[in-house]
């Protein structure tokens, strides 16, 4: 058994590891980071609930190994809050009943969130559309389509306002 | 469920690449985007004893006209492709194909010359390859050689790539002035592989009739599947009801279906015949409008 280092940027955090060539993205990231937001659901490449980002793109982490993220940057759910505080889209499924056991809510957010770094203001087709790998099985996505709509305007709001503060400045 | 114990490589170069398959041989398999092939190794249903992650190879991601061909690079994701304007804009029945593959999560990871190398009967892109006409560049350490879509996949699961190749670039004519091209997939449910789904791709002359006309299918016989005689009969003729009609009906004398997870041959006959129609009526009228 071959062991092979990697470096890889987790959450802004510089990491240095060894993993087995065959290590799954997903259990790396669970087991030895302790990054439990990322989910295992179906363990077969349909459920999303294992998403996280790689380079900015919403991937599944149980269909690719550990050993490609070498030299690339992963983002978890764990990664996306500032200063403890919330991000939007967080708060957004908060206020707009976007989940109800929470098992598929780290990968609908971060689907979403990829979705919105392109595009600000999408339309509820956009949104659905780019949920399509996504499952959930309580909420029936309205709310969670709901949240995501709710989620872009925050996300709006708080850009305008950070403008705002650069001009005061 | 975790892949048995491999040794990877991961080349940047492709003569690496090569190398490191001619060296390893039968043992050795690529991957690409992985996201058919993790699957398997994950379940156990294949080993291989070296991993060739041909994901950083450079140079095989672009997608650029050059001389008569639209020239894809086996690397682009699905996800580059459909969101390449190019494409949106002159090659629609491409980017028809790449937004209905899978998820886009799949799509961020999975690749162009993966869909077409699996030899999957199901995957859509081999179809769009067939009915445009498409060639295919082949790498390997003699040189380069180029195939027809056609000959490509021989089998389900299995092509015509031999030990030590690897598939380097997908040649799409580029479209003539009057043509017209659709691809329609019937599913069950969001972000899965079709029932059924058509591929056309019609060449129209001065006077409206079909000059030439090219016809894939997917999931419908053991490997996506040229409907040639479909192809011979709508060549040289307006397309009316009545011909789109008995066009469709020949389409599905040409398939092969089998009955599965996803339907009964019956059921997929019948769905075939549908938008096999459909997809002919709407070539034409895209050739048309051009
Ligand atoms: C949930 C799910 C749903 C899907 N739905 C669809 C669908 O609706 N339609 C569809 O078309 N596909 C679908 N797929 C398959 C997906 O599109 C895969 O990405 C594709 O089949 C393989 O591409 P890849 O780059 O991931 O290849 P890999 O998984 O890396 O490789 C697949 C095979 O091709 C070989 N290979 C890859 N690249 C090359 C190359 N350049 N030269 C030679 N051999 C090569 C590998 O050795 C391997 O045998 C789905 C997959 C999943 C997980
Ligand atoms: S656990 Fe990865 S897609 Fe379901
Ligand atoms: S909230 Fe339970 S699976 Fe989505």
């Amino acid at each position: 058994m071959r062991i092979v280092k990697i470096r890889t940027r987790v959450n802004g955090k510089d990491i240095q590891s060894e993993v087995e060539p065959r290590e799954l993205l997903v259990h790396f990231l669970r087991e030895n980071l302790g990054l439990t937001g990322v989910h295992i659901g179906c363990d077969t490449s349909n459920c999303g609930a294992c998403t996280v980002l790689v380079d900015g793109k919403a991937v599944k982490s149980c269909t690719m190994l550990a050993v490609q993220v070498d030299g690339r940057e992963v983002t978890t759910i764990e990664g996306i809050s500032k200063n403890d505080e919330l991000h939007p889209l967080q708060k957004a499924f908060l206020e707009k009943h976007g989940l109800q056991c929470g098992y598929c809510t780290s990968g609908m957010i971060l689907t979403s969130y990829w979705l919105l770094k392109n595009n600000k203001n999408p339309t509820e087709e956009e949104i659905r559309k780019n949920l399509s790998g996504n499952l959930c099985r309580c909420t029936g996505y309205q709310s969670i389509i709901e949240s995501v709509k709710y989620g872009a305007q925050l996300m709006m709001k708080e850009k305008e306002k950070e403008e705002q503060q650069i001009e005061v400045r | 469920m975790h892949p048995s114990s491999f040794e990877y490589f991961a080349p940047t170069k492709m003569k690496e690449a090569l190398e490191l398959l001619s060296k390893y041989g039968e043992e050795a398999k690529i991957m690409a985007g992985g996201q058919s092939l993790i699957p398997l190794l994950k379940l156990r249903i294949a080993a291989y004893s070296y991993i060739i992650d041909i994901s950083r190879v450079e140079g095989l991601n672009k997608i650029r006209e050059t001389g008569d061909f639209l020239e894809i690079g086996a690397l682009t994701t699905v996800n580059e492709l459909e969101e390449n304007e190019l494409v949106k804009e002159k090659y629609r029945i491409l980017h028809e194909a790449a937004v209905q593959i899978a998820d886009p999560l799949v799509r961020n990871r999975g690749t162009v010359g993966g869909n077409i190398s699996h030899g999957d009967p199901s995957n859509d892109l081999p179809a769009v390859a067939i009915a445009t006409k498409a060639k295919l560049e082949i790498v390997g350490k003699k040189g380069k050689r180029l195939v027809d879509a056609d000959s490509f996949i021989t089998d389900s699961f299995t092509t015509s790539l031999e030990e030590g190749e690897i598939l380097g670039k997908i040649l799409l004519p580029i479209p003539k002035v009057s043509s017209g091209g659709c691809y329609i997939k019937q599913k069950k449910s969001a972000g899965d592989f079709s029932v059924a789904a058509v591929a056309v791709n019609l060449v129209l002359a001065e006077d409206e009739t079909i000059k030439s006309a090219g016809i894939g299918l997917t999931s419908v016989a053991p490997k996506p599947t040229r409907a040639n005689k479909a192809e011979r009969y709508i060549e040289g003729k307006k397309i009316y009801d009545s011909v789109a009609r008995e066009a469709a009906r020949i389409i599905v004398s040409e398939a092969e279906p089998s009955t599965d997870f996803y339907g009964s041959a019956d059921y997929k006959r019948k769905v075939l015949g549908r938008i096999a129609e459909e997809a002919i009526n709407l070539a034409f009228e895209r050739g048309l409008v051009r």
